[in-house]
């Protein structure tokens, strides 16, 4: 068993060391900092723990890349189906020797040059997402010792019938969609 | 009967691209008086002050959807409740569509849809035209 101090000892020892903190210019200020440090680091560990990081990692982020992807190539598409319309337009003005389409067909092709512009600018963004990926994925395995085995959110949330905001989804990507035709067989069912 | 293309028709979506597409849409075949509003509290204060003889909606706007548009006009006795009414939308999941039929729409299109469906659904709401 160690030294047993009285009560007037320990207070001592303690005005002792807050005395040459102050001496040697250790503020109770950087004290507080240090502190506040520390509980923001325990705090980050608790928002590991409770799934937060894995959920950004193995959810968010990819869905949010999957969802440019589609941008991407949805323009894509639509940039082709306008050009090829365009091309179309000369053809038959050609042939009926009208005069001045080509002129405005080929603005339509500058402009067209904008998913090639928002192609890059986007690819730029999905690859500042994989970055933030390794990232989180780094400081998931820095902390994993000491969190322990990273939690993963529940599947099922409790859903609040009378709350329509979940029916706010966007547009479903293209393997996941229902189509026009499924839609219709859904109506025509209500009608049967 | 045959289809009045005179009727007042609304255009409700918060992308106006989306908006001038529809309404040339309505143009193409006859129907020239279109109005358009952004969002369903738009909408709403437009129906209000005029008949209209088919509502066209987006589904996801702030601050009210075409959901809760729809849900208002067939629940009061301020407003046209029978209207006709066409959800246009990238909402494609099952239960969207079950809720919205539910909830009283007349018809259904999934974005991005081209001329020949819009036309389609219109003519199976108000009848060949």
């Amino acid at each position: 068993m160690g030294k047993a101090y009285e009560r007037g000892q320990v207070v001592e020892i303690i005005h002792s060391v807050i005395d040459k903190m102050e001496v040697s210019g250790a503020s109770v200020d950087l004290f507080q900092q240090i502190k506040e440090l520390a509980e923001s680091i325990n705090k980050l560990k608790s928002d590991i723990s409770q799934g937060g990081a894995y959920h950004l990692k193995n959810k968010d982020i990819p869905e949010a890349t999957d969802e440019l992807d589609a941008v991407v190539d949805a323009t894509a598409e639509a940039t082709n189906a306008i050009m090829n319309a365009c091309e179309e337009i000369e053809k038959i003005a050609e042939k009926a020797g009208v005069k001045g389409i080509s002129d405005e067909t080929g603005k339509i092709y500058e402009a067209c040059s904008f998913q090639d512009i928002t192609g890059q600018r986007i690819t730029k963004v999905i690859q500042t997402f994989k970055v933030i990926d390794s990232k989180v994925s780094h400081i998931m395995s820095v902390l994993k010792e000491q969190v322990g085995p990273i939690a993963c959110l529940p599947e099922v949330e409790d859903v609040d019938p009378d709350d329509d905001s979940r029916l706010l989804n966007g547009p479903q990507m293209a393997d996941k969609a229902v189509s026009q035709e499924d839609i219709d067989k859904i109506l025509a069912e209500f009608d049967n | 009967m045959a289809v009045d293309k005179n009727m007042n028709i609304l255009v409700v979506d918060d992308y106006q691209t989306m908006v001038r597409i529809i309404k040339n849409l309505l143009n193409q075949i006859g129907f020239t008086n279109v109005d358009e509003a952004s969002d369903g509290k738009e909408a709403l204060s437009r129906v209000g002050s005029k008949q209209y003889g088919l509502i066209i909606s987006d589904w996801n706007m702030e601050p009210m959807t075409g959901l809760e548009l729809l849900k208002t006009i067939r629940t009061s006795e301020e407003y046209y409740s029978d209207v006709p009414f066409i959800m246009v939308t990238a909402e494609s999941k099952t239960e969207n569509v079950i809720i919205a039929k539910q909830a009283g729409v007349n018809n259904y299109v999934v974005k991005p849809f081209n001329a020949e469906t819009l036309k389609g659904k219109i003519a199976a709401v108000l009848g060949e035209f």
